[in-house]
């Protein structure tokens, strides 16, 4: 018979069980367990499920896992509908034929599963549309979002600790230097510094992120990271990190004009 | 205004709108150009930007327009912005799912379908701003009533709710769905509406065949 064909094929096969899939619940694990099983939702043999469910449960007992509270439940329900099946219908009914036959006690569990497969389906469903941020992307409105943020949030001016913490964040960033080839590019703190300005007279606001792309060099990010800290002496720009550990805001209060002008009197 | 410009001045107005850019403020904007004109002019922007051989593309989308990048370009666009994609765990989709195809739903209804504590899920979707409480329901406990928000209908790049691809019928699973078996003939159908209890009493000869199949019979009550 199949059904004990199943059986024994099971017996073969459980032993070398290791793996321990997770479940999102019970019934979750009861869809899996007709799955490889190839059953037949409408027509579940109670008896292998139920063995199967049980030790599912075993196992994750044995691994000192908490079992939820709905594992058990689904335990009791399965055991219930087990001894339900193996009583026979009552005599009254039998003799009565116009009597509804008694409503299998299989139908209840199997209405569920068939209801959770469907919004499992469904969750697949959303899962493969082009998702925000996963397959598409729109543009990012910075400035909206930071003066958003400044209304609601105390804005924090920007330590020199969160500075080089959001440093470090780069340098973290930054490939491993090969040592190749010799390129001496004149790299200067000047230079560095007019660039910085010049981005920020054009955009108004930077962020210390968009200094930096990963295929910065490891020098030339010393130096923008210098040009910053001379420029913050001089109170050329101003820094503001909206919530701790978040990105930096990189402002300037001067025009192009009163900058310039600084830039050639204090910068040599 | 001529055609050829108004439609420069949707697409300046979407360009720097931040979320989509809807009807109304197109309309706001400019002036009294009737709404099925505005309409129109969208959808055939919309036909255009798909034909073209661009990186982005628009989209009408959680009841506005917006300009999105194509979904072939993602990989060198994750490369430029360095950003960790966005995903949702097993959990929170099955939530999600279930809220968007049922609501508005109450926390029960949720776990009574998932068969778990659905409480932790919830909370993870209402601060991503997937879901939204609609109210509280007029029973005892005055339970909370949850629905899709906005943002959801963006994240999925859906126009509208109807959108949703619809709630297959449980292909795949074994035999079809009995639920349309046992279904009565048509004439019986208006005066056993009401009540299905009833209407199945009805008709015990069309649904004895199906009776052998668990399931089968009151698939239907169960809702």
């Amino acid at each position: 018979m199949e059904l004990n064909e199943l059986e024994e094929k099971e017996q073969l096969e459980l032993p070398l069980q290791v793996k321990l899939e997770v479940f999102e619940g019970p019934l979750d694990l009861l869809l899996h367990l007709i799955k490889k099983n190839e059953i037949d939702i409408y027509d579940i043999p109670i008896t292998v499920i139920t063995r199967q469910y049980l030790e599912y449960l075993e196992m994750m007992k044995s691994l000192n896992l908490d079992i939820a509270g709905e594992f058990l439940l689904m335990a009791a329900t399965l055991l219930h509908i087990k001894s339900k099946m193996l009583l026979p219908p009552s005599e009254d009914e039998a003799a009565d034929e116009n009597a509804e036959p008694e409503e299998d006690p299989r139908a209840e569990l199997v209405r569920r599963l068939l209801e959770y497969q469907r919004f499992k389906d469904a969750a697949l469903d959303l899962n493969c549309a082009d998702l925000l941020d996963r397959e598409v992307f729109t543009r990012t409105f910075f400035q909206e979002e930071f003066l958003k943020e400044a209304e609601e949030a105390v804005v924090g001016e920007a330590t020199l600790f969160d500075l080089l913490e959001a440093l470090k964040k780069v340098l973290e960033t930054v490939p491993p230097e090969e040592f190749q080839e010799i390129s001496l590019e004149h790299l200067s703190l000047k230079d560095k510094i007019n660039e910085v300005m010049e981005a920020l007279w054009e955009r108004e606001t930077l962020a210390f992120q968009e200094l930096f792309t990963p295929a910065t060099p490891r020098r030339e990010v010393i130096v923008t990271f210098l040009a910053l800290l001379e420029l913050l002496r001089l109170r050329m720009i101003k820094i503001f990190q909206p919530a701790q550990f978040g990105p930096i805001r990189i402002f300037s209060p001067l025009d192009r004009e009163e900058g310039q002008k600084i830039i050639s009197e204090r910068i040599s | 205004m001529e055609e050829i410009q108004i439609k420069a001045v949707i697409e300046a107005l979407t360009f720097v709108s931040e979320s989509p850019v809807t009807v109304e403020a197109i309309r706001e904007v400019l002036g009294d150009i009737p709404k099925k004109e505005v309409q129109r002019i969208l959808e055939e922007m919309v036909a255009e930007y798909r034909m073209a051989p661009r990186g982005f593309c628009l989209v009408e989308v959680g009841g506005g327009y917006q300009f999105r990048t194509r979904p072939e370009f993602a990989e060198w666009v994750k490369k430029l912005k360095k950003i960790k994609p966005f995903a949702l765990s097993q959990p929170s989709l099955e939530t999600l799912a279930i809220v968007a195809y049922k609501q508005p739903v109450l926390r029960t209804e949720i776990e009574k379908i998932r068969g778990v504590d659905s409480g932790g899920v919830l909370r993870t979707l209402l601060e991503k701003k997937l879901i939204k409480i609609l109210g509280k329901k007029d029973v005892p406990g005055k339970p909370l009533v949850y629905g899709t928000s906005k943002r959801f209908l963006e994240m999925f790049g859906l126009k509208d709710l109807s959108g949703l691809p619809t709630l297959k019928d449980l292909a795949g699973l074994g035999p079809p769905s009995p639920q349309e078996q046992v279904l009565p003939p048509e004439g019986l159908k208006a005066e056993g509406e009401e009540d299905s209890a009833v209407r199945e009493e009805d008709t015990p000869s069309e649904g004895d065949e199906e009776r052998n199949v668990p399931g089968g019979e009151n698939s239907e009550d169960l809702g």
